[in-house]
Parts: structure tokens; C-alpha cells; sequence
């Protein structure tokens, strides 16, 4: 499960995604065949992760009134609309799931001639693996899964995999995440693997990997290892770096490195999903987030890596220049994208990792 | 009658029907399932042995819960039965109150209890240091409490005592006391009295708290997921895990017939056991 940096505490952001997810299931938009569009939109959003005052603003500029409903994983997201969209114009699921959601064509084609502050988006995201020619998502945001951990407990940075998978230095301190691609892709990571693997015989080398070093975990923190590295609970742990980054303002003691193995690279789409009941004002709302002004406000506010040039214009140099935000190009050589596994391979993965918890 | 007939066969019965008919299909595309009537669900399950050994987890954690509940809620439940009147509804009120409470946050709370610099250490370390053992022992160690099977017991009992008491409140509540005083007048010693008369008078409300917790227990995945460590994974886990990220619902649906057919052979088990005892009616 994946989180979003919030300045906001802990139990209450969780509250927040949870009750969001609630009131999601709750909203039915009205489906009407307008031939213009009434002035709304629904968007579903991850947990502060927008800007403070991005939706009036929206408002303000265009006169259309933006209503935002929360999910707390992708998995949520992904289940919500699979038997048909409840009436969600705009949502943000990260890359893995863009091509997931292409390949069940639950997703509608963009017009780029509705979007033309699409030239605001750096060269290189342009065009990716995961949407080619971007026809089904605009890059939001996007970031990596490091290591986190408190600078006094360890002995200079954890710059491999192996203090999670191979070593007992900081044994019953160490917490990975809770989901099976994760824990398991980055031990393939540290076996020299791809993080996609589809093949049977790595996943089983990671899996007793992990079995095997499992007497010196603590946990699989579905989504709060942050949180459990702020209160001493774990020295290090596997997370996304967003994450890190909000209790590192808060405890000077804590730090992030990606491993020189490499990391997950994440990068969130906005997409428009069939069926929105508003795809004209969807575009419009995909445009103006980013928009150069709009979306350093947002930045500014959540500080995650934007994949926006004119928005970094307006970013200050504590943020452009923070590693933890933006890591070194060595750095990000060795990250690999998540793709969508296919039913076959997500089976393997969670085979693998139902006998790891049942170890 | 009938709106609440109308009401099972909506919320329940047909939510169920369709769950039993997705557990003989097929994932024939990442959002259709296709019900073909194939076993190949079941089989998945029964062949793997994990999965069994994950249910037997699941049963032996709800039973030491439950019981731990019947443990405290009975001495709990007698206690209000017996206080005046007055202090009836208040402390009927403190039993409830946490249920004005989303489970989300009563669980997240224990998590600041138990865990190592939570509450529960620094009482614990209080008392050890007033006691000056740390003179004879050395400093305190906190004691592992969060991430562990302690922990999800723990959580499971505590999320669902009120559910024990309320039903065994009110048998005790209805207990004529008349009985009590005969039994303890013809010579009966409290124990006796106890076992006697207390005991199977109030066995409607002990077997309807038994179920009552007994079943939402064994399905749950919040507490695992929340307090257990590596191991802690339940079946209501690995149920959910199918309907989310492995999105695989047939297997996940089969995987929940299997968990009610356990609970029905566990209900099944106790009313045999109960007929064979002649006389008692529960």
C-alpha cells in the first residue's frame, strides 16, 4: 500500500483515507448526456495530494466546481471502478496500474488538444513504457522506494538491500513494506534481478530469501513504517520516499538513501476513466494542474518530485536541490519502473508471499 | 415479517449467492469473471496445504480470544447485574462506549500502547523503578508486546468484548436470584451454586456470545494486519488479498466458503456435543 506525504499527523491522515474511501463508495454522480457539460467534476485523488487551495483556485479560473473523493491504494481504486465507474472523472492511479487499466480499457484516449499545457512536462516523461505516446495519462508525480532510517542507529547510510534481506546487523529493527510486489521485487533487486521478474524460479529464490531472514523483521508495514521509524520502534525501514521525507522534518535524526541496487521508480498518471461524466471539464482540470503556476503550488505543498518544467521555475532551490526529493542520475540508473505482471505472474507473487507470512 | 425476510434475502442472502456462484468461475480478463462451475478454486485451496494451515491458525487464535473474552466478560457482565440500579446504565455505558469509535482508530491506539516506548512500558517500567529492582536487575527492558500473536489476541479481545457482555449481561440480568439464594440455603457451596444454577441459567447468553464473537473473529484481517508481526497473517487476510491486490476473486470466494463451511462444522460440533448432555437447553 502506498501513502502520500502529509504535514498533517499520522492517525489522522489515516482516518482521512479511510473515511474517504467510505464516502467514496457513497458518491453516485448523476450521468447526464448533456450536450454541454454541467460546471463539475469528480476527482479521486490519493490523500493530500494536491494543494491547499488548488481546487478553488480551479474554480475560480474556470467556474467549474471540483468535488474530491480519496482512496487509500491502488488496489482500492482498481476495484472501485471495475465493475464500472460510480462517476469519477479524473483519477490518479500510479504507472503499474495506468497499464493495467489500459490493458482493461477501463481508461478514456486524451485529446492532447485539450491539454496544451502538456508542453509544461519535462522531454523525458513525455513518452514512457507504460503509456506509450502518453494517450491515457499525464505524469502527476513521481518518486522512488529507499531506504529510511535513523542516522544514530546506523552505521553510515544502508546503501544496499542486503541489511533488509541478508543480515541480522540491525536485527528485530527492521521493518519492509506489507504488499508482495514490493517486498519481493526489491529482493530480487538485491539478487541482481529485475524487480518484474515473471519467473518462477527467482521469485522462489526471493521467497526463501525472505523466509529465511524473517527471524530478524519485525514487520510488514502496510503503511506506516514511517511512523514506526519516528517512534523507535525500527531503525530501518523499506519506504516510499514521500513518506520519509514528512517524519524527516520532523526528526532530524532520520535520513533516506536509495540502495545502490536500486530502487522502485513510481510516477502517478492523471488519467480519465470510461464512463466520466464529464470528460470535457476532465481535460480542463488535467491542463490546469499542469499549469506552471498551479502545479508548483502543489509541489510546494506536498513535496513530491514534480515532473513539471515550467512549475519547477517557481520552486524554491532547498526543494529542486534536496536529493531525498530528486535523486543523483547514478542513482536513478539502477530504479526500475513497476509494470503490470499479468494475472499469472500477480498469482506467483502472491503465493510467494502468503507462505512468507505463514512461515 | 416480511421486511425482515426482505431484508436478509437482500443484504445477505443474495451478497452470498453471488459470492457462492463467483467461487466456481474463472478470471477470463482482468475485470470480467466468468462462471464456468469449474472446482479448480476449491482444489487450489485444499491441495495447497498453507491455506489449511493458515485456517487452523485463524481457528485456534478465535478460540483462545473467545475464550479469553467469556473469561473477563462473565465476572464483568455479574458485576453490573449486581450493582444498584443507579450505576447500571453508566456502567453499561462505559462497556458500549467504545463502539463510538471507529475500529480503524481503537486499533491504531493499541498500537500506541503496546508499543516499545507506548504506554504500557512506561507503566510497567514506572512500577519496576518505583519497586527499585533496577537496582537488583539492571534497567528496565521493554518487554516486546506490539507486532506478535500477544498483540492480536489482545486486540481481538478487546475490539470485540462488548459483543460478549451485552448477551451475557442480559441472561444474567433475567437470572432469578430466588435460585441462587435456594440453591445457597439447601447447603450448596458458591462454587456448586456456580457451576449448578448460575452457569447453565445464563447458557443462552454465553452461547449467543460465544457466536457472536467466535465468527467475526475468525474472518478478521484488520487486527492481524495492524498488531501481528511476520507471521501474523489470518485467512481473512489471504481473502482480502484475492479481492485487492492478486484481484482474483474466485479464489478469494472459494477461499471464504471454505472459512464458513469451518465455522458451520464448528457450530455443527457444538450442538452435538450439547445434545449429547441431556436436560440442558440452550
Amino acid at each position: 500500500m502506498k501513502r502520500r506525504f502529509s504535514p498533517m499527523a499520522a492517525s489522522r491522515r489515516q482516518f482521512l483515507a479511510g473515511t474517504g474511501a467510505v464516502a467514496a463508495g457513497l458518491t453516485f454522480a448523476p450521468y447526464k448526456a448533456f450536450s454541454e457539460e454541467e460546471k463539475k467534476i469528480n476527482f479521486y485523488n490519493w490523500d493530500t495530494y494536491i494543494g491547499e487551495t488548488t481546487l478553488a483556485d480551479f474554480n475560480k479560473a474556470t467556474g467549474i466546481e471540483a468535488k474530491m473523493d480519496l482512496f487509500a491504494d491502488n488496489d482500492e481504486l482498481f476495484a472501485k471502478l471495475k465493475e464500472g465507474n460510480p462517476g469519477y472523472d479524473v483519477i490518479v492511479p500510479t504507472n503499474d496500474y495506468v497499464e493495467r487499466m489500459i490493458s482493461a480499457d477501463m481508461l478514456v484516449p486524451l485529446d492532447h488538444g485539450k491539454i496544451p499545457n502538456l508542453s509544461n512536462i519535462e522531454e523525458r516523461f513525455r513518452d514512457t513504457a507504460f503509456d506509450p505516446g502518453r494517450k491515457f495519462s499525464i505524469p502527476y508525480m513521481w518518486g522512488t522506494i529507499c531506504a529510511g532510517y535513523r542516522k544514530s542507529k546506523v552505521e553510515g547510510t544502508p546503501n544496499s538491500w542486503k541489511l533488509f534481506y541478508e543480515s541480522d546487523k540491525h536485527a528485530g529493527k527492521i521493518a519492509l513494506l506489507g504488499d508482495a510486489q514490493n517486498v519481493i521485487g526489491h529482493a530480487l533487486k538485491y539478487l541482481g534481478k529485475s524487480l518484474n521478474s515473471k519467473d518462477p524460479a527467482e521469485i522462489k529464490m526471493a521467497e526463501e530469501l525472505i523466509i529465511a531472514n524473517k527471524k530478524n523483521i519485525k514487520v510488514f508495514a502496510d503503511d506506516n513504517g514511517q511512523d514506526l521509524l519516528a517512534s523507535g520502534e525500527v531503525d530501518i525501514v523499506q519506504e516510499w520516499n514521500g513518506d520519509i521525507l514528512q517524519v524527516m522534518e520532523e526528526d532530524k535524526d532520520i535520513s533516506l538513501a536509495v540502495p545502490k541496487e536500486g530502487g522502485l521508480l513510481w510516477e502517478d498518471g492523471l488519467c480519465i476513466p470510461k464512463g466520466a461524466p464529464h470528460p470535457m471539464n476532465a481535460h480542463a482540470f488535467i491542463n490546469y494542474l499542469i499549469d506552471g503556476e498551479a502545479g508548483a503550488k502543489i509541489a510546494d505543498y506536498i513535496q513530491y518530485a514534480t515532473p513539471n518544467a515550467a512549475a519547477k521555475k517557481h520552486m524554491s532551490k532547498e526543494y529542486l536541490e534536496n536529493t531525498a526529493i530528486f535523486p543523483s542520475a547514478e542513482t536513478l540508473a539502477n530504479c526500475e519502473t513497476q509494470v503490470f505482471l499479468g494475472a499469472d505472474a500477480t498469482k506467483l507473487y502472491d503465493e510467494a508471499w502468503t507462505r512468507i507470512n505463514a512461515a | 415479517m416480511i421486511p425482515g425476510t426482505a431484508w436478509l434475502v437482500l443484504f445477505f442472502l443474495a451478497p452470498l449467492a453471488i459470492i457462492w456462484a463467483i467461487s466456481f468461475g474463472e478470471n477470463t480478463s482482468l475485470v470480467k469473471t466468468e462462471i464456468t462451475g469449474t472446482l479448480d478454486n476449491y482444489w487450489r485451496a485444499l491441495s495447497d496445504v498453507v491455506y489449511l494451515k493458515i485456517i487452523w491458525k485463524s481457528l485456534w487464535i478465535s478460540l483462545l480470544s473467545t475464550a479469553l473474552c467469556l473469561a473477563i466478560a462473565y465476572p464483568i457482565s455479574f458485576l453490573i447485574s449486581f450493582a444498584k440500579d443507579k450505576w447500571k446504565p453508566l456502567l453499561l455505558m462505559i462497556v458500549i462506549l467504545p463502539f463510538w469509535i471507529n475500529l480503524l482508530i481503537r486499533t491504531y491506539a493499541l498500537i500506541a500502547v503496546f508499543r516499545t516506548r507506548g504506554f504500557a512500558n512506561f507503566g510497567l517500567e514506572w512500577i519496576y523503578n518505583t519497586l527499585q529492582l533496577d537496582h537488583l536487575f539492571g534497567a528496565f527492558e521493554p518487554l516486546p508486546l506490539l507486532y506478535n500473536n500477544f498483540a492480536v489476541i489482545a486486540g481481538l479481545v478487546y475490539v470485540f468484548m462488548p459483543f460478549m457482555v451485552l448477551p451475557l449481561y442480559a441472561s444474567i440480568e433475567r437470572l432469578d436470584k430466588s435460585y441462587l439464594e435456594a440453591s445457597l440455603d439447601l447447603g450448596a457451596s458458591q462454587s456448586r451454586t456456580f457451576w449448578s444454577v448460575t452457569v447453565p441459567l445464563t447458557m443462552p447468553g454465553i452461547v449467543s456470545g460465544l457466536i457472536l464473537v467466535f465468527i467475526p473473529m475468525l474472518g478478521s484481517f484488520l487486527t492481524p494486519d495492524l498488531l501481528g508481526g511476520t507471521n501474523a497473517q489470518m485467512i481473512g487476510n489471504v481473502i482480502e488479498r484475492q479481492f485487492k491486490a492478486a484481484n482474483d476473486w474466485p479464489f478469494g470466494a472459494a477461499l471464504s466458503f471454505l472459512l464458513m463451511y469451518v465455522t458451520f462444522g464448528a457450530l455443527a460440533i457444538r450442538s452435538v456435543l450439547s445434545g449429547r448432555k441431556s436436560g440442558m437447553e440452550v
